[in-house]
């Protein structure tokens, strides 16, 4: 298997294999197929997933481009033509922004706290004399694979008004007055952002581990020789070797923080996000407009949320190369 | 913005988060590699609470009753209600075992399904010389990044007009294979298989199929696993559309079943956090089972990104 590397390792490069499959995978270049093989054999391969794809996924994106234009009521079977009124009435839309503000205000919330106790767990982990990590990896993983909608009820519960112990728990801290998490803008944000935290942290950390683990041990003798701290070693090793995996994890937060539904949909207890709207979300939004039968706006919706998608894409795409062309420099 | 007008929630928030950035300077300053920390171990213990309590605390609710966790100070151990206030549960949604079984047979198709498309298509987009390849896989990459939510509409339309409406076939079939699955196998293919030992096998006069079944398979059989298992996960937490697509409560999947039960104008803690509970049970069992291939998983996907 290994054959790339025959450096001596140190225990804690023992426990992973993942170190390894990276190198092979660089290796072998993008396009390197087997030339013997007879390749008519990946059409019929691939035709099972080129069919499904185009008429589940693909078919779907073009036909929600094509009714964004139309005024289109599924229940009298009626659609009109009306040109770009949908974008034009989506963009004077208050309920849109208010959406969008939401959406964001969550998703800052849950993401930057996060990323920083998911790296700080990560490097807890990394410790090779660390003892049952089995474990700690299996339990750190286990918020993550249970249902969002369980999830989102037991914590609605934990921060409900009057018995919930998060409130119960700032009275014994000496602070009587009950946070009411469900009609507040900002404390309800943060109760839908701990629920996110709490899913993904786990998660997020082990990525973060797998590419810590990745990092070369030779820079961290060569530091230690020289007399870095491990503080030092953190940010001039550690930090530069998993940056590309702190923008994966950032983009893929930001694709999923712009989907955010269950939460909030459960917090609030209903598709339109609580009296005032406070957690009405981009994708509660889509929801609740598809619900109320204006198919033709939620479509209109769902190419607005694809456009802050690939704008945010975009964004990150673009600070990474020049962090990366930066690093070149040196 | 409440949080300035509640000084008491604003420093609260600012201690929470002082704390953990103390804890990690912390540390960071104070660890050897050489040895581990206490701190290590108080830190990974504290974590294990918070992901575990969400559990036990379902069960204790789902165990007492409303009357004994709406008290102050609540309840902490588990009551011996469970059984009666489980009767609850599928007194107020009959159906509640037959949504389990239902995402259970869907979970199963969907994950078998997902792996033996994603393995073959996986494989070709990997090392098979055919037209279009890189056209292909450029374009299952590019439609990695759109959201679900951007098709949702039409593909409903779509269901419904196949005459799907309401069913589980409209659960299963959009779900048989993904860009996502596809191109995971196709990254594991290429980082595991030197292409070496397929030409080997094909100069010994192995044809595609006979290569694929007995070189690829048993390289990729534990990936595959994974897949699976991520696949099943998927479609037992899935949701959106599963609330979007079901009415009958003979086709509900468990997550709507669950839903259902939280729909009512004055929630029961009680019967919704033990319906959560049901529907969360199979899943630790099966987390206990295969707990630790799950974290391999998600560690060796990760390297690529």
């Amino acid at each position: 298997m290994a054959t790339a590397t025959k450096k001596p390792q140190t225990p804690w490069r023992v426990s992973t294999q993942a170190p390894a499959k990276k190198k092979k995978s660089q290796k072998a270049p993008d396009g390197a197929v087997v030339k013997s093989l007879n390749g008519n054999w990946g059409y019929l391969f691939t035709a099972p997933f080129v069919v499904m794809f185009l008429v589940f996924g693909l078919a779907p994106v073009v036909y929600s481009v094509y009714i964004a234009f139309f005024q289109w009521d599924p229940l009298d079977m009626t659609h009109t033509f009306v040109g770009i009124a949908n974008f034009q009435r989506v963009v004077a839309d208050d309920q849109f922004w208010l959406a969008v503000r939401n959406t964001f205000s969550i998703w800052a919330l849950s993401t930057f706290p996060q990323m920083l106790m998911a790296i700080a767990l990560a490097n807890v982990l990394r410790n090779p004399r660390l003892k049952f990590k089995t474990f700690w990896r299996t339990m750190l993983l286990v918020p993550n694979i249970t249902s969002v909608l369980a999830v989102a009820i037991v914590f609605g519960q934990l921060f409900s008004r009057d018995f919930g112990l998060v409130n119960l728990a700032r009275e014994w801290l000496g602070m009587p007055n009950h946070i009411n998490f469900v009609s507040e803008t900002i404390p309800g944000h943060i109760a839908i952002a701990t629920m996110i935290t709490w899913r993904w942290l786990g998660y997020n950390a082990l990525i973060f581990l797998a590419a810590m683990l990745a990092v070369p041990n030779e820079l961290y003798e060569a530091a230690a020789i020289d007399g870095a701290s491990s503080w030092r070693q953190f940010t001039n090793v550690t930090l530069p070797g998993i940056r590309n995996t702190i923008t994966f994890v950032l983009v893929v937060g930001t694709i999923g923080g712009l989907q955010v539904f269950a939460e909030p949909l459960t917090l609030a207890g209903g598709e339109s996000g609580g009296d005032s709207r406070q957690f009405s979300t981009l994708t509660l939004f889509l929801f609740e407009q598809a619900h109320m039968g204006n198919w033709g706006y939620a479509a209109t919706i769902g190419i607005m949320i694809t456009f802050i998608v690939l704008i945010i894409s975009g964004i990150n795409f673009f600070f990474t190369r020049r962090i990366a062309n930066g690093e070149n420099v040196q | 913005m409440n949080i300035f007008k509640d000084p008491v929630l604003l420093v609260f928030s600012l201690l929470g988060l002082g704390l953990v950035t103390w804890l990690v300077f912390y540390y960071l300053d104070k660890t050897r590699w050489r040895k581990v920390s206490p701190w290590s171990y108080i830190v990974l213990s504290v974590m294990v609470i918070i992901s575990a309590f969400p559990f036990y605390w379902m069960f204790i609710v789902a165990s007492n009753g409303n009357e004994e966790i709406s008290k102050n100070p609540p309840t902490l151990v588990p009551g011996g209600r469970f059984l009666i206030l489980m009767g609850h549960v599928f007194d107020a949604a009959p159906t509640f075992g037959l949504s389990i079984l239902n995402t259970i047979f869907v979970g199963t198709t969907i994950a078998v399904a997902q792996v033996i498309f994603s393995a073959i298509a996986g494989f070709a987009f990997a090392k098979l010389n055919f037209k279009g390849r890189k056209f292909l896989v450029l374009f299952v990459i590019g439609t990695m990044m759109l959201p679900s939510q951007l098709g949702i509409i039409p593909l409903f339309m779509i269901v419904n007009n196949l005459g799907w409406g309401s069913t589980l076939t409209a659960i299963v079939v959009p779900a048989l294979v993904t860009a996502f699955g596809v191109f995971w196998m196709r990254q594991i293919i290429d980082a595991q298989i030197p292409n070496e030992l397929l030409e080997a096998a094909s100069i010994d006069g192995a044809g595609v199929i006979r290569v694929f079944r007995s070189v690829v398979l048993p390289i990729i059989a534990q990936s595959s696993f994974v897949l699976g298992l991520f696949a099943f996960l998927g479609t037992w937490n899935d949701f959106l559309w599963p609330l979007l697509i079901l009415n009958d409560p003979n086709q509900f999947t468990v997550q709507v079943a669950v839903n259902q039960l939280s729909a009512s104008y004055t929630i029961d803690y009680a019967l919704v956090l033990g319906g959560a509970f049901l529907a969360t049970a199979p899943l630790l069992l099966l987390f206990i089972l295969v707990g630790r291939q799950l974290v391999s998983g998600v560690m060796d996907g990760a390297v690529k990104g």
